[in-house]
């Protein structure tokens, strides 16, 4: 099926071979994504976009140059999805009709099969006068998207280790990142996250316009460094850096007390968080004026995250009222605090991929004082990173003397239930259970979870994904597994 | 046990810190307090000289690429001496993966410059260029009549010299130089592995192991007492579990 596009035309054909090779490659693609859906092969995210490529290598360039508002991409260890749906919504009530990936589908393929969903199928992104692209791109395939779809604006949100055994190390990411921003157009606008010293570093290689953000509220912050932070040595002469303030992980107020580089001033820059059981409080200040918003996300990741979408609304000059309108009317992405009601416990999950993220999860966890259901899975397949000795670098410290009920699950759900054994974490009384299987682990966990209270999943990636379709399956039924 | 303490210097901790490098650490502070043995740590950073007689073992990480040249050069400067006397003196090492490569004589990058080792150890590693293949994923070794199971992560291939054997048998996974077959180092009472990260957590035959060898040098015929590894030992076997079946694949 997927033969070159050059046996589509016959010799002498008068029409422009690259519009009928496009043509082509989103009508198959489309093909692809329609049958993907129609026998449940998948929710048609990757396919359609593999087939698109395959048959017009320059697809994403050619759609996304129909975009009328060009294109904004977001990078970065921690915070894309999210970050990315937050700046869609604010898009939207800007009146705007955004293009988008969806979560996790990151790569080429994925943005590909983005625009192919947006295109007619005689290959024009319909109503293109008001489209902006949105795409969430993974930290390594950011320099071939950048080359395809020429941005705009690229977000890096920050830069934590992640997945050793498939990025390479975090100075590898940090190369590839400068040099793919030295790359960007003259007149692309780099927005940094200031309070991470490597993407800070950043602006240095940009040619154009830098937009800068960071926290200013410190109330939230960790007491000191946490041991997963990595970027505590300073880009320019390589003494360890100060902090006035740590946020989590080497994020905060830093200073190398050697040569002076510092944290940048911020553009736009949060002056107030505070998070709650449901939902945080951000006062945020943007180049024309403050805005206020409720999010329905907690914990100060995601204050992270909605400052790094005004960030980018004010790059793109979009006004303060669509960004209040747009994060107060946000709701929890694909995994990320995504709540379902299950048998009469609410069900919250909230994926963690690496230390950094990890540790933030488990503070806004136990910032609310309860002690917590826990079920956690840990699995090492390709997508989660193989090599789990992550596990060894989070502060699962936190934890102790704050559950009620602790279940582990998962492909490596005995190496998970060892850390937590180092934690002192003893599951409320009884040892911590262990049941690698999860629909099993599941049933168990919200058994073990008080009616009325929260069970807390905490997943790896692939993880997440078997657990969410579980969940979905079971929400608004009763507690059936208390029949079985 | 009363007055026993082991006294560990960790080198470089901020530096070396990758790959849960921390559960190693903990591991031999926990094994250690289950017995009633007290546990000191130094953790000794760039230009801190290193007092080997002070300690029963010196245990060194992995790092990234920019920290491990920071720590060859003081290696080679600072601490190299005192650590090929303690060696001599029967001082425990651990040194795992870019701590290991830093034992031997010398590390080939993979732009074939030589990088000095602190000679601790007769071995040297050579990287044979960015195009060769990574030697990532799930490993098993065969030590001492039981098995040792953990994960790797290196470009560079070590090769050990006439007077210094391999810690043990690959059974799945690549080892030294996915060559010969062998795994890791032991020279007197020094122990170099490429399984990195949380290697003793679930190894607690190994860690108890490297525990007696460092207390043996002041405590003759010292035998640490059993305690309860059920947890412990459930991890080590899915972990093996885990690597076999993944190696069948590969």
């Amino acid at each position: 099926m997927l033969n070159s596009s050059s046996s589509l035309v016959a010799p002498g054909c008068s029409y422009n071979i690259s519009v009928i090779q496009r043509t082509a490659a989103v009508a198959a693609a489309k093909a692809t994504a329609a049958v993907s859906r129609r026998f449940r092969l998948g929710g048609g995210t990757a396919l359609p976009g593999l087939v698109a490529e395959r048959i017009d290598p320059d697809v994403i360039q050619e759609l996304s140059a129909q975009l009328n508002l060009g294109s904004v991409i977001i990078t970065g260890t921690n915070g894309k999805t999210t970050t990315a749906r937050l700046l869609r919504s604010i898009v939207k009530e800007a009146g705007l009709k955004p293009v988008a990936n969806r979560a996790g589908s990151n790569m080429m393929r994925g943005i590909a099969a983005a625009l192919v969903d947006a295109a007619s199928w005689s290959g024009d992104i319909a109503s293109a006068e008001r489209r902006l692209g949105i795409f969430e791109v993974d930290e390594a395939t950011l320099p071939l998207v950048a080359n395809a779809v020429r941005p705009r604006a690229v977000l890096f949100t920050n830069l934590f280790r992640d997945q050793l055994d498939r990025y390479g190390e975090v100075e590898t990411v940090a190369a590839v990142w400068r040099a793919a921003v030295s790359e960007l157009l003259a007149e692309a606008t780099v927005v940094l996250n200031v309070d991470d010293p490597s993407v800070a570093a950043l602006a240095s290689a940009a040619e154009g316009r830098v937009v800068k953000y960071g926290m200013e509220d410190t109330s939230s912050g960790a007491a000191k460094l946490e041991h997963a932070a990595d970027a505590r040595w300073c880009t320019a002469c390589g003494s360890e850096l100060g902090y006035a303030a740590v946020m989590y992980g080497h994020l905060g107020h830093w200073r190398c007390p050697k040569c002076g580089n510092a944290r940048p001033e911020p553009d736009v820059f949060c002056g107030l968080f505070q998070t709650g059981a449901n939902g945080s409080h951000v006062t945020l200040k943007l180049p024309g004026g403050l805005v206020e918003a409720s999010l329905p996300l907690t914990g100060l990741y995601n204050a992270y995250n909605a400052l790094a979408a005004a960030a980018a609304a004010a790059a793109l000059g979009l006004g303060r009222a669509a960004v209040q309108r747009g994060l107060n009317s946000a709701t929890a992405g694909f995994g990320r605090q995504e709540r379902m009601f299950v048998g009469g416990r609410d069900v919250q999950i909230m994926l963690a991929k690496n230390p950094a993220g990890l540790n933030q999860v488990l503070r806004t966890i136990t910032a609310n004082g309860s002690e917590a259901d826990l079920l956690v899975l840990l699995n090492d397949n390709i997508a989660d990173g193989r090599d789990v000795s992550w596990i060894w670098d989070v502060d699962f410290e936190l934890l102790e003397g704050k559950t009620h009920s602790v279940t582990v699950s998962g492909v490596r759900a005995w190496d998970m239930a060892l850390r937590l054994k180092y934690a002192g974490i003893d599951g409320g009384g009884a040892t911590t259970h262990v049941e690698p299987e999860p629909a099993q682990a599941l049933k168990r966990a919200l058994s073990a979870t008080p009616e009325g209270s929260t069970l807390y999943v905490i997943p790896t990636y692939t993880a997440m994904l078997e657990v969410r379709d579980l969940l979905a399956r079971w929400a608004g039924r009763g507690a059936f597994w208390e029949a079985e | 046990m009363k007055g026993l303490a082991l006294r560990v210097a960790h080198l470089f901790p901020k530096l070396m810190n990758i790959y849960g490098d921390r559960g190693n650490i903990l591991c031999l502070q926990r094994r250690c307090q289950a017995r009633g043995i007290a546990f000191e740590v130094d953790g000794l950073e760039l230009g801190d000289p290193l007092k080997a007689k002070d300690y029963d073992l010196v245990f060194v990480g992995g790092a990234q690429d920019r920290e491990q040249r920071l720590v060859a050069e003081d290696l080679v400067k600072v601490k190299a001496k005192p650590l090929r006397e303690a060696v001599k003196r029967n001082v425990a090492v651990l040194a795992v993966c870019g701590g290991y490569q830093l034992m031997g004589r010398f590390y080939r990058t993979a732009e074939g410059e030589e990088l000095p080792g602190s000679k601790v150890l007769d071995l040297h590693t050579i990287h044979p260029g960015a195009q060769a293949q990574r030697f990532i994923g799930n490993i098993v070794v065969e030590w001492n009549g039981t098995t040792v199971v953990g994960f790797e992560n290196h470009g560079g291939r070590t090769f050990l010299g006439d007077g210094i054997q391999p810690l043990g048998r690959v059974v799945a996974g690549f080892g030294n130089n996915g060559e010969d077959g062998g795994e890791g180092a032991v020279y007197r009472n020094v122990f170099g592995t490429y399984l990195h990260g949380s290697l003793l957590p679930k190894n607690p035959k190994f860690a108890d192991h490297v525990i007696e060898t460092a207390l043996r040098r002041r405590h003759k015929d010292f035998r640490l007492s059993e305690i309860d590894d059920a947890l412990e030992d459930a991890a080590h076997a899915a972990a093996v579990r885990q690597a076999t079946r993944r190696s069948i694949i590969r």
